[in-house]
């Protein structure tokens, strides 16, 4: 049984931020940030809008494009670092507003950034077990920077879905994931805004992952660079990946469709799997992708994926993530601290 | 059936009451109307009392029996009427029917509120228990946002105008100026209603009554007792309708069809037509409400309201005095209260001793109490004569 | 005010206001949102059953908010708008965007957005609301 993504979607809040905005008001160099980062702008969600209602708008795209009925749906995860309640499964909220069926298995997953390419993972192992017909997989966030702080140019909010079951649009050929107790990245229960250890998350964190899970994917599928036309990685900014993408060898035009980051930032669990999506809205069959992804604390989750013929059939049966990224409205400082709640009321 | 009159009539000043409660406002109310009727407390033997939501505003149910003890009324059956803003006009109602079944003799309606004691976010969070509470207060609408959805299409439909809802409040605000009573006793110009600060597009601040404290009653006899006093002013008319309560299920956008059932069965009792009416209350808890009321109660062809405004029709001199002793705008709108308030100002003014808020010649008079945004409507129709 | 921070009263709706679910009375084909249990029309006669709108309508009237009830007071100033949905019923709704592009005759679009929450502590409220469609 041919098994991989059946359905795809992605949702970005329409709201953006300028590097140079937020440079305005810390009196820092905006020029070298935007150059040093590869970044111009993040998107900023609405004071109305949330991980949950991110993930509701991503996976109706992606029901769109999948035409089944959602009552099949067998499992529904949802990866984030800014899931609303603490204790209160987002899914759900999710699987009631999409009108899923009560026979269904739900947890929602934290690891970083990597939380949603998990989700994927999972929603395979139980279609290809026989367990479920479908899976939704979805990565989404809504998270936030320290003001003043680095984090803060590139922190961002989107989300993508994933329905995984048979006749796929994209077959998922196989998955290998990398994991080590590295601590680059991290936020104790209760509070607000993250810490890091600034350099140490580029070597020992993203890079030792993201190298070392695409190798041993590649490896495990006897695959090699050429036989892959798109690279998706995950994008903590825009100098990473594409670094990365030099240092895997791959050339650097086959990032290019998917380093959304540059207009949109780091959505975290909803990065790479943003990424994806962007390279599924344009992909044709015959296409390979790899994907891998990042989630400090570390992990990496890799992925190939062989587009099929469906694909020309679901991609355009839901607005693009290009129409989503490009569909923009930018906003001062003071709105963005406003609809980020940054401001103790 | 036998007929019923008002002959005692009293209202506390309006206003924001620091040092007043709903029990001391209401006791007050009462005893300006019995001493007003040259009765006593012993005489009354029923009393019906309309107020919307102390439970919210003052953590306080079971106000008839509250009333009935702090005026010292007991064992007298008190029941306490409940219909958003209309409460008091539905109290009356109440008191009406209990006399001209032959229940009672004399009873005493009345209306109270008491709003100050909360926040103002939480008060208007409170009255939008006068609307949907599932569809529309859950979306975060509020009255003004209610009206203003009135006016934006009956501005679009009829060509009605900014400037002439600013006029409505301009004369009431006028009358009010007369009114010792009033909470806003002064008067306002278009142009500083059309630079007051905007509540809820096209509606501003000066579109909108405020929020008050105050109490009022009347009583009531039947028809034998009533050549007994002095002045008796006939219940001529009393009708009173239910439509949909959320706004966007009625059928129209621009008329309350509560009113024109409430109007149509009050001007048959009365055997009265619009024309007939020589002053007239209306409920402008919004201005464009009043410009509504003026149409669906027959004074206009639909649609002319602002243009019966703009042309001064309802000016103390006009072809129709409407809201001649300052309005719910002017005077404020205790909204428990205000059915009661209105009723009283017809009262008065039939009477033909209203000093200098006297309508010369007044002899009908038209009250129209409206419940939330026109699920509930009471027509009274008041004469010198029946 | 207790009521707000009811559990059930919010859970007993959640299947309309996620998701625009209402019903239907399939004897005189009339359709209800918010879900109807009965008929004003066939009364006891009428069968309903439920009814999925496709969120899809036109702004019937709208206003601008500009003060707030309790928990809108962040959202300043906000559109809130009556909607003819295209099934035949109207419902009032937030419209999202910018306030100066809404007008009477619009088409609209359901949205999937926070509505409110109970302070720090309580429920996070769900529910639909629309944008222009252009």
């Amino acid at each position: 049984m041919v098994i991989g993504i059946v359905g795809y979607g992605a949702y970005v809040p329409k709201y953006r931020i300028t590097i140079d905005e937020i440079a305005k008001v810390w009196g820092q160099d905006a020029q070298a940030l935007r150059k040093g980062l590869l970044v111009e702008e993040k998107s900023v969600p609405a004071m109305d809008e949330d991980t949950i209602t991110i993930s509701v708008e991503a996976a109706r795209n992606a029901l769109l494009r999948a035409g089944i009925d959602p009552i099949k749906i067998g499992a529904l995860y949802i990866g984030s670092e800014s899931h609303p309640y603490a204790v209160k499964s987002s899914g759900t909220i999710v699987a009631q507003a999409l009108g899923l069926s009560t026979n269904l298995m739900v947890a929602d997953f934290e690891f970083a950034c990597k939380a949603g390419t998990a989700a994927m993972q999972c929603c395979y192992g139980l279609v290809k077990a026989g367990e479920i017909e479908y899976g939704l997989a979805i990565g989404a966030d809504t998270s936030q920077g320290r003001p003043g702080d680095a984090l803060e140019y590139t922190a961002g909010a989107g989300g993508a879905a994933y329905i995984i079951g048979k006749d796929p649009l994209a077959e998922l050929e196989g998955t290998f994931s990398y994991t080590t107790d590295t601590t680059d990245f991290w936020r104790r229960d209760g509070e607000k805004y993250p810490s890091h250890g600034a350099r140490f998350s580029g070597q020992p964190g993203y890079f030792t992952h993201v190298l070392s899970a695409s190798k041993g994917l590649m490896e495990k599928l006897s695959l090699k660079v050429e036989d892959f036309d798109y690279v998706v990685l995950h994008m903590p900014n825009g100098k990473f990946p594409t670094n990365a993408c030099k240092l895997l060898g791959f050339p650097l035009e086959k990032l290019e469709t998917s380093l959304v980051v540059k207009r949109m930032g780091n959505c975290y669990s909803g990065s790479s799997p943003v990424g994806l999506s962007a390279v599924l809205d344009v992909a044709k069959p015959g296409n390979r992708i790899l994907m891998t992804s990042y989630g400090s604390g570390a992990g990496s989750d890799s992925f190939s994926f062989l587009v099929t013929d469906k694909i020309l059939e679901r991609q355009n049966k839901a607005p693009t993530t290009e129409n989503y990224i490009s569909k923009k409205e930018n906003i001062d400082y003071g709105n963005y601290v406003k609809f980020r709640g940054k401001l103790k009321l | 059936m036998r007929r019923v009159a008002v002959i005692g009539a009293g209202y506390t000043k309006f206003g924001e009451h620091w040092n007043k409660s709903l029990r001391q406002l209401s006791t007050e109310a009462g005893a300006l109307a019995l001493e007003d009727a040259k009765l006593e407390g012993k005489d009354i033997q029923a009393l019906y009392i309309g107020n919307m939501s102390s439970g919210h505003f003052i953590g306080q149910e079971h106000v008839a029996a509250l009333a009935a003890d702090q005026s010292g009324l007991t064992p007298i059956p008190a029941t306490r009427v409940e219909a958003a803003c209309a409460s008091s006009a539905l109290a009356f109602r109440q008191a009406v029917l209990s006399i001209m079944s032959g229940k009672h003799d004399i009873v005493i309606a009345a209306g109270a509120e008491k709003m100050t004691d909360i926040t103002g976010a939480s008060a208007l969070s409170t009255l939008m228990g006068a609307g949907d509470q599932e569809w529309e207060s859950s979306i975060g609408l509020t009255f003004a946002g209610l009206y203003a959805l009135m006016a934006q299409r009956h501005m679009k439909d009829y060509g009605t105008t900014r400037e002439q809802m600013a006029m409505v409040s301009v004369n009431n605000h006028k009358n009010g100026s007369l009114n010792p009573l009033a909470q806003h006793p002064f008067e306002i110009t278009v142009e500083k209603v059309l630079n007051s600060s905007l509540i809820a597009d096209p509606l501003r601040l000066l579109d909108c009554s405020p929020i008050t404290d105050g109490a009022a009653a009347v009583v009531l006899v039947s028809e034998e007792l009533a050549k007994r006093f002095e002045n008796p002013i006939w219940v001529l008319g009393s009708g009173q309708a239910s439509d949909t309560l959320a706004l966007h299920n009625r059928n129209s956008m621009t008329e309350m069809l509560s009113t024109k059932v409430a109007a149509k069965i009050a001007y048959g009792e009365a055997k009265l037509k619009p024309e007939n009416i020589d002053v007239v209350e209306v409920h402008d808890c919004f201005s464009i409400n009043e410009i509504i009321a003026i149409e669906d109660l027959g004074f206009c062809e639909k649609g002319q309201g602002g243009k019966f405004v703009e042309d001064n029709k309802i000016a103390r001199d006009g072809e129709r005095p409407v809201n001649t002793t300052g309005g719910l705008k002017s005077i404020g709108h205790p909204v428990g209260a205000t059915g009661i308030r209105q009723i009283i100002d017809i009262v008065k003014q039939l009477r033909g001793t209203y000093g200098s808020l006297q309508i010369n010649g007044a002899k009908t008079g038209l009250a129209l109490n409206i419940g939330g945004s026109g699920a509930t409507a009471a027509v009274h129709i008041l004469g010198r004569e029946y | 005010m207790p009521y707000k921070s009811s559990v059930p009263l919010f859970w007993r709706l959640k299947d309309a206001k996620y998701s625009l679910v209402g019903t239907k009375c399939i004897t005189c084909n009339q359709v209800f949102f918010p879900p109807a249990d009965f008929c004003p029309q066939c009364r006891r006669k009428g069968k309903i059953e439920k009814f999925q709108f496709s969120g899809n309508g036109e702004v019937v009237s709208y206003t601008v908010i500009r003060v707030a009830p309790e928990g809108f007071e962040k959202y300043v100033p906000y559109v809130v708008a009556i909607i003819q949905l295209d099934e035949g019923t109207r419902i009032s709704g937030q419209i999202i965007g910018d306030i100066n592009k809404v007008e009477i005759e619009k088409r609209v679009k359901s949205v999937f957005r926070r509505i409110t929450e109970d302070n720090d502590q309580g429920l996070i409220h769900y529910g639909i609301k629309f944008e222009i469609v252009d």
